[in-house]
């Protein structure tokens, strides 16, 4: 296909600071912090996840538990102030973006990474035509010609499976439907050939239908291309369909991270069997849901000890004061949780 | 954004890090005695009897009504009195203010100004606000033909020039031969309203169309509640807002924009004393004397803020969010 | 309330009778252009000929993609739109006809809870206001005394602390404010209550407490609800009996297990296989209908079946006869041409 021929890859590498053997994305113990009116809230308390080219690994989480405070970071889009990176570090091939220049950021951003929003419709120019969104990228980044960039961004909205593109290229965002437009933002994020993409909810608006093939294509997109890939959601169904490694967040923290077959089989946390546990389910009718009790921790005020100590059924003194460390698994999987090897041992 | 994080600690702010769904502890910082039934209006009369700049606000705005209700008891000089051989004299122990071209005390006229003044910029701006409000709500609520019905209305008020507006209105009243300063004021007030409302009309339409499409709009509907409630409990409340603060600003253009009028020789006029008169009256010696321009221009911001302040407190107070 | 508990005895359909039959509903929107002088281009079909009863006690779950005609649904039995055509028969009566005092007891006996916890709560009234305000619009239901202890009591009853009563809504997290919005729904004890999509928008963990919180309510009021979602698992889990909606109509009816297990229509089949299951071992091994391409414009919807264009079965009779939504195969209403039973849940 066309768009393999072009890789963006090489002119990416050469006199920086990239790393040729490490991950393609390492995050490590990001701690970041909004200064609102109300106080500090402490949305991210250090988070560490890692993706490899060719891979999926899904964050799961509830709203505010800072899944995607974690992507806007990585991608440097985070609203500086309120939000405070404390420490930690985010790399890229092993260069830490949280240091470099603006200018090298820019670089990075699209032909390294690039990001498909949930919102589709704001997340488009609505006074430009889709076209001339995509071929916008091409021409600044890479000094294409205009006959040259909307020759790609046709082939690019062919890739994404949008029928007619040449036809839909010159229409507008409105022109298109729900699934339409976040295949455009698809092809768009795809324009500069990035090795990772992070998706943040990228099927939540849409309907089951659309949303089924919007996964396929991303899934089939990511295998052809060896791209790393995050998708960010909270949607259990979805995650079991496409992700090797599943990352749980819950109050800024990462509770658990296993592969996909062990973290449905043999949860390592409390949370994670909760969260299971409390799916209404297609196969049969249910009588009473097993729910979580409570809510979610306010970030102003996290509880000390472990952060889901008031909401778990396991919870003794220990978690109200000692917080949970990883516990190592085996397999690469780790919890959070005092109780995480007993939690597995059960089956 | 798919993480309202924000939203979330706002939400849970001053709560407890968790609250069980059973009969949580009333959170902190509430001195809620659940007992007594509250209302928006009723906590955000508690919420203004704390901030200060309100009490600033309402202290300074009180003291110009008590100056506008009885000037005699700030001065004993007759605002009117001209004494040519003083004409232009700076500030001193006997005029505070110094006098003016004409000879005329400044201080007095001044105090005796507040009340036209304030009048003009009250009264027109309550005026306009109730009128436009009016029209925006109704427009703003009911829609179809009615609202393209007021807002073209509107619109052909809006394209009329102001000032050949209020030369056409008060001439028009002029005619019919009123004299008495209230009167004049009256007519003042009225002409500016005419010309201003569709302002606030469309501010107050616009707000009215987002509250009427919210769902708690829908709820009500569904309850069976009838158009006034809906109008008045749940669209008025959420659109007083932006409003409040066009008719602070407002207030103050309107105490200025009478001095056209005056200059224009359709507005005030003797016996009746105004400070736009004033200050239109300083502008050719603003180089020679200052003090002309300075002290009623440095009341009418003085009352500009006050009302400025009390607005945006009564705003704020308005807002369960803010407060 | 005494009055009505024996007023209602004479008027009561027992248990499993029809309490609300809705018959050839239809409600469209004209699509106008111009400014001053408009004129109409066209009919956006939301809701093109739905027949469906309501009875007494139970729950009929309503699924389908956005666009469906669902929500205008809800707003036209809530009368919050007037219907094109069609009745709606509640307890025998036309509620499309009804008027002044008999449009008033209706409004008491069926009530609405609405998908968006953030707004369909009054953000300038106290939750008190919010949960009472039913009784300031009826106040022939509680006299003013006793209307505070009511909403207490209400309160309590969905899970809620009373003494939070002097609360603004942005005081409290989505799934409380869920809870605030059936609170108020429950106020004038309804008969029957509209859920448009009561936990799309909460988190998961939160829906099914607001979903064990609805059903426990139903029996303890013995409340029928039509329950509007585009989760299938969400109205499998509360519904008796469900109806799928495809571009206006209704393409299939049946018990939750007729529909679930057996259904014969294939945008049903479709929809469900496009469900993502949570369990990463059968990845890849389910049978998956991927079905290519949007859904229609409703302006103009395909003639004849409206799910041809998407159909892999679609035929020529299927673009030019209107396949009516009755028994086929598998003892429920299918509106199939080709109808045939094909188990796709795993």
């Amino acid at each position: 296909m066309a768009v393999q021929s072009m890789s963006g890859t090489g002119d990416l590498g050469e006199g920086t600071g990239v790393v040729p053997d490490a991950p393609l994305l390492e995050v490590e113990d990001l701690f970041v912090e909004f200064h609102t009116r109300d106080g500090v809230a402490k949305v991210l308390n250090g988070v560490s996840y890692h993706v490899d080219a060719g891979e999926t690994l899904a964050v799961l989480g509830e709203s505010g538990s800072g899944k995607s405070v974690t992507a806007q970071a990585i991608m440097g889009i985070l609203d500086v102030p309120p939000a405070v990176v404390r420490s930690g570090a985010i790399r890229f091939r092993g260069e830490d973006l949280l240091k470099v220049s603006d200018g090298r950021r820019t670089e990075l951003r699209g032909q390294g990474l690039a990001m498909v929003f949930q919102d589709a419709l704001s997340a488009l120019n609505p006074v430009f035509t889709v076209g001339f969104q995509i071929e916008e990228q091409l021409r600044v980044r890479l000094g294409m010609s205009r006959k040259d960039a909307r020759k790609r961004a046709v082939e690019l909205l062919d890739l994404v499976r949008i029928p007619n593109a040449a036809r839909r290229v010159r229409q507008y965002p409105h022109e298109f439907s729900g699934g339409m437009r976040q295949r455009a933002m698809i092809a768009m994020s795809l324009a500069l050939d990035p090795e990772l993409l992070i998706a943040d909810e990228p099927t939540t608006a849409l309907d089951v239908t659309v949303q089924a093939q919007i996964m396929d294509l991303l899934k089939e997109l990511q295998v052809e291309r060896k791209m790393g890939l995050i998708l960010i959601t909270h949607d259990l169904g979805v995650v079991a369909e496409v992700a090797d490694r599943i990352a749980v967040m819950y109050a800024g923290k990462i509770v658990e991270h296993a592969d996909a077959v062990s973290l449905y089989r043999n949860p390592g946390h409390p949370y994670t069997a909760a969260l299971l546990e409390s799916l209404p389910r297609l196969d049969l009718k249910g009588t009473e849901l097993k729910t979580i009790r409570g809510l979610p921790p306010s970030l102003l005020a996290i509880p000390p000890g472990c952060p889901f100590h008031p909401r778990c059924p396991m919870a003794e003194d220990r978690c109200r004061t000692e917080v949970p460390g990883d516990h190592r698994l085996g397999l690469g999987r780790t919890s959070k949780c005092h109780f995480a090897e007993e939690l597995v041992g059960r089956v | 954004m798919t993480d309202p994080t924000i939203a979330t600690q706002q939400a849970d702010a001053g709560g407890a890090y968790v609250t069980a769904l059973e009969h949580a502890e009333p959170t902190t910082g509430q001195p809620g005695r659940p007992g007594k039934p509250r209302s928006l209006w009723s906590d955000a009369w508690r919420d203004l009897r704390r901030r200060p700049l309100f009490i600033i606000a309402v202290v300074v705005i009180l003291f110009l009504t008590v100056v506008a209700l009885f000037p005699q008891w700030f001065t004993s000089v007759d605002p009117n009195h001209r004494d040519l051989t003083r004409s232009r004299q700076p500030p001193s122990g006997d005029a505070w203010f110094g006098y003016d071209v004409q000879g005329q005390d400044i201080y007095a006229r001044v105090v005796y100004g507040t009340r036209w003044s304030l009048l003009v910029g009250v009264a027109g701006s309550l005026l306009t606000v109730l009128i436009g409000g009016t029209i925006g709500l109704l427009a703003g609520y009911f829609g179809g033909w009615l609202d393209g019905l007021l807002s073209r209305v509107g619109e052909v008020f809006s394209g009329l020039p102001f000032v050949l507006g209020g030369i056409v209105i008060l001439n028009a009243f002029r005619s019919t031969g009123v004299d008495s300063a209230l009167a004049l004021v009256g007519m003042v007030v009225l002409a500016l309203a005419l010309l201003t409302w569709p302002i606030s009309m469309r501010i107050i339409r616009s707000a009215a169309i987002s509250a009427k499409q919210q769902d708690y709009v829908k709820a009500a509907r569904a309850l069976g509640a009838s158009p006034w409630r809906i109008i008045f409990r749940h669209m008025l409340p959420n659109c007083l807002a932006p409003v409040l603060v066009y008719a602070t600003i407002l207030l103050g253009s309107f105490i200025a924009i009478e001095a056209t009028l005056s200059f224009l020789g359709i507005g005030l006029r003797d016996p009746a004393v105004s400070w736009g008169v004033m200050i239109s009256d300083s502008r050719n010696y603003i180089r020679v004397a200052p003090h002309l321009l300075l002290f009623p221009a440095g009341i009418l911001t003085l009352t500009v803020l006050a009302f400025v302040m009390l607005g945006d407190a009564v705003r704020d107070a308005l807002d369960p969010k803010l407060r | 309330m005494s009055e009505t508990v024996s007023e209602r005895a004479a008027t009561e359909p027992a248990p499993g009778e029809a309490i609300l039959e809705v018959r050839d509903l239809v409600k469209h929107f004209p699509v106008r252009v111009g400014v001053l002088f408009k004129h109409v281009i066209g009919q956006v079909r939301a809701v093109d000929g739905v027949s469906f009863e309501l009875r007494r006690g139970e729950t009929l779950g309503v699924v389908g993609e956005s666009g469906c005609g669902k929500s205008t649904l809800a707003q036209v039995l809530m009368r919050l739109e007037p219907p094109t055509s069609g009745t709606a028969l509640y307890k025998g009566r036309d509620m499309f006809a009804m008027r002044g005092a008999e449009l008033r007891k209706l409004r008491r006996s069926i009530q609405i809870v609405l998908q968006d916890p953030y707004t369909s709560l009054n953000p300038r009234m106290t939750v008190g206001d919010i949960v009472g305000e039913p009784f300031d619009i009826h106040p022939e239901v509680a006299p003013k005394g006793e209307r505070r202890a009511k909403v207490r009591e209400l309160l309590d009853v969905v899970g809620l602390n009373p003494e939070h009563i002097n609360r603004y809504p942005h005081q409290f997290s989505g799934g409380q404010r869920q809870r605030i919005g059936i609170a108020r729904a429950l106020a004038l004890r309804p008969e029957i209550i509209i859920c448009d999509e009561p936990v799309s928008a909460l988190d998961v963990s939160i829906q099914a407490q607001v979903m064990n919180l609805l059903g426990d309510l139903q029996s303890e009021f013995g409340l029928s609800y039509v329950f509007i979602a585009h989760d299938l698992s969400v109205v499998r889990h509360l519904s008796d009996r469900v109806a799928v909606m495809y571009l206006g109509k209704i393409v299939e009816i049946g018990t939750e297990d007729e529909i679930y297990s057996h259904p014969t229509h294939p945008y049903t089949q479709a929809l469900l296989s496009a469900v993502p299951v949570a369990d990463p071992t059968v990845r890849g091994q389910r049978q998956v209908i991927r079905l290519e391409g949007d859904v229609p414009s409703p302006v103009d919807p395909p003639s004849g079946c409206r799910f041809r264009t998407r159909c892999w079965k679609a035929q020529d009779v299927c673009a030019e006869e209107v396949p009516e939504l009755v028994t086929r195969v598998a003892g429920h209403p299918s509106a199939c041409h080709f109808a045939e039973e094909r188990s796709v849940v795993p």
